[in-house]
């Protein structure tokens, strides 16, 4: 599905990412967890491909394609979808012709016709339950004066309407109270498939008790400095990072 | 100094149409008969606006000062309800007064009983009925030397939204005056003039429209004088949706006194020339007033809003957004000024105005201008030109949407983002449906 092989990235004169590799199959959910400035949403970004954000070394490849060699816009259509650590408000835009006109432009890029309005309708109504939300949410502008949590709440309705092959969720859980927490990684646990992957960026553990991923990585200065099974990230949370970016500073 | 060029080309017709014109209103008070001298004296000295004026110095009105404009003849025969409904909005409980070719026109209108305490007539009528409360105040605030606009307005006037507010009185929907130019009017001039008395403690809400049915090169030139006294409140939405070859000059006027609170909203998507002047003045302290402009040019449209903000009192507070697309070969002016005189401390004065350039050929000149004389103040301005917000931009892209889609909802974003402070929703829709219309008929184009 995406194998990251040695990226390198800076914005400006900043290096940030120095050499990632990882690769993510079918179905599996990877957590990258780290220190705050370590690089985790850089990475997220790279993957989307923001232009703020240089390749300076390394590939990316998504289902055999060079990934970075794709306009953002591309990559949504072949299924990559970020959601926001910081989701950009879109005033007087509904949130309905918003989400209706990002399906039709994916399903146009598959060669599919637009989506029929009022099956549009349907699919959103029954989208909306996996968030707990009611249809008001949909007249709403994109984002504009909601709260932290329903920005939040509003990324994984858009993942669900678009159905993304690859999933990366930035810091999702940050800003969220618990309920929220719980109504967000639900949503993202109905959203599990066997053909879909998932990466989670989350700074807490506390998502991932949600959420149970396949793998942990750490992520450090720009590098991914330890790997493991879901109980690395419990090891993590008793213990800080610290232990981990000491070990890897005096090596 | 002004071009006098082209002031003096046109006075001749001037004069023969300010003779029929003071005739056929003959039957006014000595005072409105002076008022009107004042005006033609003053345009005949000085005549219009010139590049040379610093005041216009953005604005080419060759076009305007070269041609010979005549008096609009005012048959409302043609006009339709029908025809006005795109520029009438459903708003509950609103009473429009429609004035066809500057004159107002009773068949077209929908008055029905007002409070006590409210008066809202034609300026033509109010002239008769209110004479002593129309003079004080008629060309008290716009006066005759502030432009050669103002002063052939002054010269002509006539008719226009008359509406007293008394005090603690409120008039809790609004009032609709809307100026038609109606087709076949090419080389027409009109000159509505407006007067708005909102005494202590009273709330009021108007709005301004001037649109045209058909695709006339014609002159508005419109004035409105606006008092809100201690306490009062008033909303005053200006909407110009004019012929696309007309020119609309429109200078509003709003004196607000002590505690006093007020709204400006002007948006502007027609005409070929355009140029609104808005004047604030705060009279005293503790007032709250905010300025809020959409406007949109595209071919060869040209809009300017000029705004002056007088603080002349402590503990004032204003909010001033203009916001910008052009399109095309069009060009705008923005030109923001604040003025703190040193008795305003306290002040706190926001200032924020946006262009949004779609075509390399469109061109925006923007000048704030802060004049501040107190040392206790928190101003502040920020402007910004250019194409659309990068992070928006991306964001879309994450979802997909790329290209002239992205471009078309970003720009719409752009707009909305200043039509949602709009007081009434059905005006918002309506104009928000302007807005994408525009821009579906670009991506189409
Ligand atoms: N666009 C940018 N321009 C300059 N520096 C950036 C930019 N984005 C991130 N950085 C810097 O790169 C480092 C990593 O940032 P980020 O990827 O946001 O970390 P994390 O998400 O792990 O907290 C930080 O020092 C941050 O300040
Ligand atoms: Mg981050």
């Amino acid at each position: 599905m995406l194998e990251i092989v040695n990226l390198h990235a800076r914005a400006g004169d900043k290096q940030i990412l120095n050499g990632i590799t990882l690769t993510v199959n079918p179905g599996e959910v990877h957590a990258i967890m780290g220190p705050n400035g370590s690089g985790k949403s850089t990475l997220a970004q790279v993957l989307a491909g923001h232009p703020a954000y240089e390749v300076t070394g390394g590939e990316v490849r998504y289902e055999g394609q060079d990934l970075l060699d794709m306009d953002p816009e591309l990559r949504a259509q072949a299924g990559v979808f970020l959601a926001f650590q910081y989701p950009v408000e879109i005033p007087g835009v509904s949130n309905a012709y918003f989400l209706r006109a990002a399906l039709n432009e994916i399903r146009k890029a598959r060669g599919e016709e637009e989506i029929d309005p009022v099956d549009f309708m349907d699919l959103v109504e029954e989208k909306l339950k996996l968030v707990e939300w009611g249809p008001e949410i949909m007249s709403r502008a994109v984002n504009h004066g909601f709260s932290g949590g329903e920005k939040k709440r509003n990324e994984i309705l858009q993942m669900a309407v678009l159905e993304p092959k690859l999933a990366i969720l930035d810091e999702t859980d940050s800003g969220l109270d618990i309920d929220a927490l719980r109504i967000v990684a639900n949503g993202v646990n109905k959203l599990r498939r066997p053909d879909r992957s998932t990466i989670v960026v989350t700074h807490y553990q506390r998502l991932l008790n949600y959420i149970v991923p396949d793998f942990v990585h750490v992520l450090a200065g720009g590098r991914i400095i330890k790997s493991g099974g879901k109980e690395l990230a419990l090891e993590l949370e008793a213990k800080g990072y610290e232990w981990l970016t000491e070990a890897v500073g005096s090596a | 100094m002004a071009d006098r060029s082209g002031g003096v080309g046109v006075s001749g017709a001037i004069l023969q149409d300010y003779v029929a014109t003071s005739r056929d209103a003959g039957a006014g008070a000595p005072w409105l008969g002076a008022l009107r001298q004042a005006g033609l004296d003053r345009f005949q000295a000085a005549g219009f606006p010139s590049t040379r004026d610093e005041d216009w110095r953005f604005l080419n009105l060759a076009p305007i000062t070269g041609t010979s404009f005549r008096v609009a003849d005012t048959d409302a025969a043609g006009v339709t309800r029908a025809a006005l409904a795109p520029f009438l909005y459903p708003i509950p409980g609103v009473i429009t007064l429609v004035f066809v070719n500057g004159r107002f026109a009773p068949a077209l209108s929908d008055r029905h009983a007002l409070p006590r305490g409210i008066t809202l007539q034609p300026l033509a009528a109010a002239l008769a009925a209110e004479g002593e409360l129309v003079r004080r105040h008629l060309g008290q605030y716009a006066t005759p030397v502030q432009s050669g606009f103002t002063a052939l307005n002054t010269a002509f006037v006539a008719d226009g939204l008359f509406l007293r507010v008394s005090r603690d009185t409120v008039l809790d929907a609004p009032v609709h005056a809307v100026f038609v130019t109606h087709s076949g009017a090419d080389g027409v001039a009109t000159h509505p003039r407006n007067l708005i008395l909102v005494e202590r403690g009273a709330r009021a809400a108007v709005i301004e429209s001037y649109v045209s049915l058909g695709q006339s090169a014609y002159l508005t030139n419109a004035v409105t004088e606006a008092v809100v006294e201690d306490g009062a409140y008033l909303e005053h939405t200006k909407i110009q949706r004019e012929s696309e070859r007309a020119f609309h000059v429109g200078t509003t006027h709003i004196r607000q006194g002590r505690d006093s609170r007020g709204l400006s909203f002007s948006v502007s998507f027609g005409a070929a020339i355009c140029r609104n002047n808005l004047d604030v003045v705060l009279d005293g302290p503790g007032i709250e007033a905010q300025m809020l402009g959409l406007y949109m040019g595209r071919d060869r449209q040209e809009v300017d809003n000029h705004t002056s903000l007088l603080h002349a009192h402590p503990n004032c507070g204003t909010r001033e957004v203009y916001k910008g697309i052009l399109d095309d070969r069009s060009h705008g002016v923005f030109n923001g000024k604040i003025y703190v005189t040193p008795e305003a401390q306290k002040t706190d004065a926001k200032q924020t105005n946006r262009a949004l350039l779609l075509s390399d050929a469109a061109r925006i000149d923007t000048k704030p201008q802060l004049e501040i004389f107190a040392d206790d103040v928190k101003c502040t301005h920020g402007a910004t030109v250019g194409a659309l917000d990068q992070a928006s931009a991306f964001y879309l892209k994450s979802r997909g949407i790329g290209g002239a889609l992205a471009r078309k909802i970003l720009t719409y974003a752009f707009a909305a983002e200043v039509l949602e402070e709009i007081p009434y929703e059905p005006v918002r829709a309506a104009l928000e449906a302007v807005v994408m219309s525009r821009l579906e008929a670009r991506t189409e184009g």
